[in-house]
């Protein structure tokens, strides 16, 4: 049984034909050629495959496509404007919060729901807020600061350094 | 991974998806925050036939005080608990909680109401809610019941909702005066359920006097437990530090953990007095 779904993914709608059993995060990977969202695990726990519905982070690997319909879905390749990079894409490049980049996407998506919700949080805050999102790279450290960049740069106040700690 | 072939249904009202259900038959599931249903289904420990999703189903969810009970919809999610600043200013024992289970990406989909039904001792909120002593509302054909949770986990994955049933709402007595909850879990990362959790919940009348008292374990039994003996010590007691001590023993000695990749039994009983002590002695800070 094949099912009908139309949603939007950063900002263009799409309508696909999908089983039920379709995994949001395949939809997205293979009807929709996007592979920005990646999946680490498959089993619900390192957050590599984190996109937005309708703002909210959620693993897609753990959402049925047909779930989607009619939502709204932003992906690591609807971060960029027309204007240039979104603030927690320059936050990373700056700060050196990647290393292979595995994580990255879903790392950044769930960033921006975190300051979203959070426009200024405590490191304890940003640590618990990134909870569901591994990396098997960097020791956190930068992501932590790359975050911590972002809200600076998203509420115009002065940017906190980006030069290495050397400890 | 990908889960066997299953049919898909979104019903918008619960009369709908309860007719679904009989329609369907046993091998028909309801499909709430899906984020132990999926992942259950993509290892294939489940297949159900028929997935009848309840989430476009409007008025389940929702958290007020009314009639004297604090009411929980069914699909009110984990997010909306910890957001919730009526949550935030009585019941400090869900915060406590939802801050330990899974991580924000899982708690914008998981539902109170999924988190009872799936009736997995290694889950959270039953411990919380007996220490509460919540009952829950169930739906059926014939209209609804309301079954305490001290008679709603029948076995592993089993419980009172029956084929044909729908968990809608979650009833708390509300909490008077005096009043404190607190809830730990020990886990070997974060987002890891519990080796061992308990959950504490005490209310003192004007002379400090203990008149409700709530004492519920996390993943140290086949199916969620209270600390029965515990609690009848402590009701009626002004709740000391030899009360707090002697029912953290009764904790450990009445829970039955199994060995398994969390550790020992006698590593586990230890964590429940440990952790008993320190929640006791949280709430009752909290109660001041
Ligand atoms: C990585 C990860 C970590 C997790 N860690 C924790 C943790 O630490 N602590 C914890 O408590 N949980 C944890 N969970 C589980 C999570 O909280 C689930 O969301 C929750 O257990 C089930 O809620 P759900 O709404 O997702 O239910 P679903 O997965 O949709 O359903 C679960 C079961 O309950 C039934 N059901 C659901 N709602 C109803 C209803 N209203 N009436 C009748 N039957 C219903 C379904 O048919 C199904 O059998 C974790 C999950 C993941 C993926
Ligand atoms: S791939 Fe979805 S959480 Fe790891
Ligand atoms: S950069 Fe490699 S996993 Fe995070």
């Amino acid at each position: 049984m094949a099912i009908d779904i139309k949603l939007k993914v950063n900002g263009t709608e799409h309508s696909a034909t999908v089983e039920p059993r379709t995994l949001l995060v395949h939809l997205i990977r293979e009807n929709l050629s996007m592979t920005g969202t990646h999946i680490g695990c498959d089993t619900s726990s390192c957050g590599a495959c984190t996109v937005l519905i309708d703002g909210k982070s959620a693993k897609s690997c753990t959402i049925l496509a047909v779930q989607a319909n009619g939502k709204e879905i932003t992906t690591v390749e609807g971060m960029a404007t027309a204007e240039g990079l979104h603030p927690l894409q320059e936050g990373f490049h700056l700060n050196h919060a990647l290393h292979c980049g595995f994580c990255t996407p879903g790392m950044m998506l769930r960033a921006v729901e975190l300051l979203e919700k959070n426009p200024n949080p405590t490191e304890e805050e940003i640590r618990w807020g990134i909870a569901g999102n591994l990396c098997r790279c960097t020791g956190y450290n930068n992501i932590v600061k790359a975050i911590q960049w972002a809200s600076a740069k998203m509420q115009d106040k002065e940017l906190p350094s980006t030069e290495p700690e050397f400890v | 991974m990908i889960a066997e072939n299953f049919s898909y249904a979104a019903p918008s009202s619960i009369q709908e998806a309860i007719t679904m259900l009989h329609e369907y038959g046993e091998d028909a599931k309801i499909l709430a925050g899906g984020h132990s249903l999926i992942p259950m289904m993509k290892l294939r420990f489940a297949s159900p036939t028929h997935l009848i999703d309840i989430n476009n189903i409007p008025g389940l969810s929702y958290i007020r005080e009314e009639d004297g009970f604090l009411k929980i919809g069914a699909m009110t999610r984990e997010v909306d608990v910890e957001d919730s600043e009526l949550i935030k200013s009585k019941y400090h024992l869900f915060g406590d909680a939802t801050k330990l289970i899974a991580d924000p990406q899982v708690r914008n989909f998981g539902t109170l109401g999924g988190n009872l039904a799936h009736g997995d001792a290694a889950n959270d909120h039953p411990a919380v809610m007996m220490s509460l002593g919540a009952s829950v509302i169930i739906t059926g054909n014939e209209g609804s019941r309301e079954v305490s949770l001290d008679d709603f986990f029948h076995g592993f994955y089993t419980t009172a909702v029956e084929h044909g049933e729908i968990l809608t709402e979650i009833k708390i007595p509300v909490a008077k005066g005096r009043f404190g909850s607190a809830y730990h879990k020990a886990e070997r990362k974060v987002g890891d359920y519990a080796t061992a959790g308990v959950a504490a919940t005490l209310q003192f009348d004007e002379s400090g006097v203990c008149n409700r008292v709530g004492l519920g374990l996390t993943n140290v039994s086949p199916t969620p437990m209270r600390v029965s003996r515990a609690e009848e010590l402590l009701m009626g007691s002004r709740v000391s530090e030899q009360d707090i001590a002697a029912a953290a023993k009764m904790a450990a000695e009445d829970c039955s953990p199994s060995e398994d990749l969390r550790g020992n039994v006698d590593y586990k009983r230890h964590l429940v007095k440990v952790i008993t002590k320190r929640m006791l002695t949280k709430a009752l800070g909290r109660a001041k």
